[in-house]
């Protein structure tokens, strides 16, 4: 640990201009020679993008029924009016994402093992804790499919979708190079969106009449009031105490 | 630090050995380290692997040399995996691919000025301003992307302007092939430089196929699909330079030779002394597998390596802004075509490049949408000292 949860320090950065103004000057003056091949603006962009997307297919599909159980509840749930596979997507989504977020707090807990905690920052079993919480939401999830006759080893588009939308918390959880501190900013994304979508499920799951699987969803997304809760606090802790931090780093 | 190429005996081949642990070393980081560093890092990959594949498609013609060359490439390998490793996560593959133009630029204009044959040079002039011209499309592609700026990753060395314009570099594939130097008559740097900028172009059309389909925008995967084929055409023109009545010892020879004074070029310029340490170690390393080929090319044919080697180094490759060589080369060879093996007038150009170019830009020219109206400016064209604040793009749909 070279550096501990000091995340900031004044070095040699060098990727503004001001860093190399002689240089700078000598592009802007060349720069300026040189105009641009077609006329426009960022707004082509736009054309493009719009053309592709209503040609587009979609990132792909829900998986059909896995089991008998399965056939009968779709039906039964298609009777009632309801679109079954939209809430096997969003329970799909969220067993991936527990199943990631216990892999990124993996990662966190090494963080804390190299790099250590700070006043007001998290201890070890509270980190071990929160990664035991992901792992039995997950477990919960992958019950709620098996029980909705869904299969809970497939990835649905939405649970996809929001792996690629978090692609980057893992490299910033795993770079080597960002201490505590920085990973656990990057776990704060995870438990705000993580959050919002536990609230969502629950909503869902009771609208659509899966009233146990509601409580059960309801009691997952208290703990994960509580680990946001704990994230935010560990994460205002270090900013206020580095920012105020009287050490030779300006 | 000067290197008598034909006594130097380097670390032998045997002792040329790692560990996982040593391959991945912490990289370089994407902030503090000078652009210069990157680019000599991206460029020695680009060496290593293009020896590699060389050396691999000997093997494929040739039968006794099989096990010389799989001890070579081996330690080769390792030796791309160290020093790409070097590279850092934090560093998107779009950044990556400025830092790779930006090598094209700035070693490729070095080479076309140290290069004594006038017609090698002028051809590493033309290949120089289709690269320029990528960087800008790239920039502009990275700011209307992913509202970056290009300079943090260029620090001012190189522009971000128009070169010859990428819409007008495709070409019919018989006027991307040039005449090759004579390897009687060549000078030693003449076949150096060719090899390296094969190598550099050659991983960049690599690199682009790999990363191209990683990205969602539909324009940036075009753009990188239009690119790509320019650096098909590149590794045409250059690999096309170099004279294939060469022996297949004689081209391996040259191969460790090219390797050696990359080296050598790095160890001159490198400016973080972790980095350099590897350099050092490679050039020893080269040098072990250049004194190894020598051996090879006296007992299996009889010559004299010294015959083919200089016996000093050449001028280590300038890492360097080449910036006033640069605007000059584009102020008089901008609009030069290429037809047949001769680099022409524009009046000059083929017919078959204009059919095919015609074609291939029928449907669109993701180089020209990407930049539409893009002049590069310090923080992106949405800063607000931008002269030409394009913030109308919403706004126009």
């Amino acid at each position: 640990m070279k550096n501990g949860n000091v995340s900031i320090r004044v070095g040699t950065n060098r990727t503004g201009v001001g860093t190399s103004p002689l240089l700078t000057q000598a592009m802007l003056a060349s720069v300026a020679e040189g105009l641009p091949s077609s006329p426009g603006n960022s707004g082509a962009v736009a054309a493009v993008r719009i053309d592709y997307a209503r040609q587009a297919e979609p990132l792909g599909t829900m998986p059909p029924p896995a089991t008998l159980k399965g056939v009968f509840k779709t039906a039964v749930e298609v009777l009632k009016g309801n679109k079954p596979s939209f809430f096997l997507d969003k329970v799909g989504e969220r067993l991936a994402f527990e199943r990631t977020g216990s892999r990124l707090y993996e990662a966190v807990i090494s963080k804390f093992d190299a790099y250590g905690t700070w006043d007001g920052g998290p201890g070890r079993a509270e980190l071990v804790a929160i990664w035991a919480d992901e792992v039995s939401h997950f477990e919960l999830l992958n019950q709620a499919m098996l029980r909705l006759g869904a299969d809970p080893t497939a990835m649905t588009p939405s649970a996809d979708l929001a792996a690629v939308a978090s692609m980057g918390l893992l490299q910033v959880v795993t770079d080597p190079r960002t201490n505590l501190a920085q990973t656990l900013q990057a776990a704060l994304i995870a438990e705000l969106t993580d959050n919002d979508s536990w609230l969502t499920l629950t909503d869902l799951a009771a609208s659509l009449g899966h009233d146990e699987l509601a409580a059960e969803f309801q009691r997952a997304h208290r703990a994960e009031e509580m680990h946001l809760a704990a994230v935010r606090q560990w994460v205002t802790a270090h900013a206020l105490a580095e920012a105020k931090r009287g050490d030779a780093s300006p | 630090m000067t290197l008598d190429l034909r006594n130097e005996k380097g670390t032998p081949l045997d002792r040329q050995r790692f560990t996982w642990r040593e391959l991945v070393s912490p990289p370089i980081s994407k902030l503090d380290d000078d652009a210069f560093t990157r680019v000599r890092i991206i460029l020695m990959n680009g060496i290593e692997l293009g020896s590699n594949r060389t050396l691999h498609s000997m093997a494929r013609i040739n039968g006794p040399l099989r096990r010389e060359l799989a001890r070579v490439r081996r330690v080769e390998q390792h030796q791309a995996t160290m020093v790409n490793w070097l590279l850092p996560a934090d560093q998107s593959p779009l950044e990556t691919t400025i830092a790779y133009e930006q090598v094209a630029i700035e070693v490729t204009a070095s080479l076309a000025l140290n290069e004594p044959d006038p017609y090698l040079a002028q051809n590493y002039r033309f290949g120089l301003l289709e690269d320029f011209d990528h960087l800008y499309r790239y920039s502009a592609l990275l700011d209307r992307l992913t509202g970056k700026d290009a300079n943090n990753i260029l620090q001012s060395y190189t522009d971000v302007r128009p070169g010859r314009p990428t819409i007008v570099e495709h070409r019919h594939p018989d006027d991307d092939v040039r005449r090759p130097y004579d390897r009687r008559a060549a000078a030693p740097i003449t076949k150096l430089n060719a090899l390296t900028l094969v190598y550099g172009e050659q991983q960049t059309q690599d690199y682009y196929m790999n990363i191209g389909p990683l990205f969602a925008d539909p324009l940036a995967r075009q753009l990188y699909a239009e690119i790509a084929s320019i650096e098909e055409q590149h590794v045409t023109q250059y690999e096309s330079l170099l004279d294939p009545d060469e022996t297949l010892l004689e081209k391996w020879l040259l191969n460790e030779a090219c390797e050696v004074y990359n080296y050598y070029s790095c160890v001159a310029y490198e400016t973080n002394p972790r980095i350099k340490a590897i350099w050092e170690r490679f050039l020893d390393y080269e040098l072990g597998q250049l004194r190894h080929v020598m051996g090879l090319m006296q007992q299996l044919e009889g010559r004299d390596p010294a015959e083919l080697l200089p016996a000093t180094l050449p001028e280590p490759i300038k890492y360097e802004s080449h910036r006033d060589f640069v605007r000059e080369v584009l102020r008089d060879e901008v609009d030069l075509r290429a037809c047949g093996d001769e680099i022409v007038p524009l009046e000059r150009d083929g017919r078959a490049s204009i059919a095919y170019r015609d074609h291939m830009n029928s449907q669109g020219s993701p180089s020209e949408t990407v930049a539409a109206g893009y002049r590069w400016a310090p923080g992106t064209e949405q800063s607000p000292e931008a002269p030409a604040r394009s913030q109308k793009g919403m706004a126009a749909q």
